[in-house]
């Protein structure tokens, strides 16, 4: 072997490791495994990266989680934070605050007017969702997969945008829910009522409970 | 089911919204408390550092630019705060006190090695590498960063980080042969 393939060797030897754990880049993974189909010495090695693998994982596995205060120590120091004023690039609320600020009265009016027409048809969507819940079995997005499978109970919840993570912890806990999946990009958690399915006249009456809550901006049950 | 990317998120924490940033603590609190339980070896401190390492994320998502992945990030924040705790506390070495407030979840490497336990024995070995040697590791191995990853985290040349690696694999190596067990390399 001259020097120029034993640095070659010596380079892929390096990057085991990586290859192990699967961040290499793909021309570097070729490289790698083109090396190690040749090299029966290389691949011996190989194994004994990924023995090293498997045990710092389990290692790592062995040391437990934080416990809820560390949540609740990070919610109380953000309180205690100064109120932030968004970022305009970042806050499209504002953004279209004040789109509507720089509006003559005129065009402001025949807006309003548009708006109202949306918000109508919107309501009416949302309702007609609510009532077909009743002849069939619940409400499902692709974002936020129905809980078929599943042994619990699931609602898919929006929460208001000004309800703070503080009052929505609060809710949660005074509730006995807990957040199994999301946030959808619509903003929809999908969130666990009852660790067992519940005959539907009982979810109905759950979820009658739920919505009543000011940090809830929509409650609808799951298939 | 699609969730929602560290990035969105970090954008709305940005906006100041509270529920995504319960939603990204949730998502990697538990490896960023690992990776700062490792040196500060006590479970109270490494909960204090990681609320902290939330608390910058929430003060500076708005100047994230994206260079790196969110994890790479926070794991980097985790890092500079986890040194800054040691060097407060000045005590960078294990003292009998804190070693004992960490469980031990490998059997002493001569019991194992009797029980023929090869997997506990590495486990033992990967233990008492050198802090600087542990942590490659774990970003290599747990925290499955890459090379230019790693370099941004711990703050050296990707070079650096691909001998670090080697002599770390190395040491431990030489651990498990004083352990009686001789992997033949290197």
């Amino acid at each position: 072997m001259n020097t120029t393939d034993e640095r070659e060797a010596s380079d892929i030897e390096e990057l085991l490791p990586w290859h192990a754990a699967g961040t290499l880049g793909h021309g570097d993974a070729q490289r790698v495994e083109a090396a190690l189909a040749k090299d029966p010495e290389l691949a011996r090695r190989y194994e004994l990266v990924r023995e090293e693998l498997a045990q710092t994982i389990y290692l790592n596995e062995t040391l437990g989680a934080p416990s809820p205060r560390a949540m609740a120590a990070l919610l109380t120091k953000i309180d205690a934070e100064p109120a932030r004023r968004p970022a305009a690039s970042l806050n499209p609320v504002a953004r279209i605050g004040e789109f509507f600020a720089a509006l003559s009265p005129r065009t402001l009016a025949w807006s309003a007017s548009a708006a109202t027409l949306a918000i109508l048809l919107q309501a009416g969507l949302i309702a007609g969702i609510l009532l077909n819940e009743k002849s069939s079995s619940g409400y499902e997005t692709a974002a936020v997969p129905s809980s078929a499978g599943d042994k619990g109970d699931y609602v898919l919840i929006r929460f208001q945008p000004q309800a703070s993570a503080a009052d929505i912890t609060k809710y949660l806990e005074t509730n006995k829910l807990s957040i199994a999946a999301g946030p959808s990009a619509g903003g929809l958690y999908r969130v666990r009522i009852a660790g067992s399915k519940l005959p539907q006249a009982d979810a109905a009456r759950i979820i009658k409970t739920l919505q009543i809550d000011p940090v809830v901006g929509l409650i609808v049950p799951t298939k | 089911m699609q969730t929602t990317s560290d990035e969105v998120l970090i954008g709305r924490i940005a906006s100041g919204d509270r529920l995504a940033m319960q939603a990204l603590f949730a998502r990697h609190h538990v490896r960023v408390y690992r990776f700062v339980l490792r040196p500060v070896r006590n479970e109270a401190t490494a909960e204090d550092l990681i609320s902290d390492v939330f608390l910058d994320v929430w003060r500076q998502a708005g100047k994230f630019e994206g260079r790196s992945t969110v994890s790479t990030w926070m794991l980097s924040i985790a890092r500079f705060k986890t040194l800054s705790q040691l060097r407060r506390r000045g005590e960078e070495e294990l003292d009998a006190e804190t070693a004992g407030a960490i469980e031990d979840h490998a059997d002493d490497p001569e019991v194992a090695l009797a029980k023929k336990d090869k997997g506990a024995v590495l486990r033992q070995c990967l233990s008492k590498l050198s802090a600087e040697h542990r942590e490659i590791v774990d970003l290599v191995y747990y925290h499955e960063k890459s090379v230019e990853e790693v370099a941004g985290i711990v703050g050296i040349p990707e070079a650096t980080v691909k001998t670090r690696m080697f002599y770390a694999r190395k040491k431990l190596s030489e651990l498990l042969k004083e352990q009686g067990v001789d992997r033949g390399w290197p």
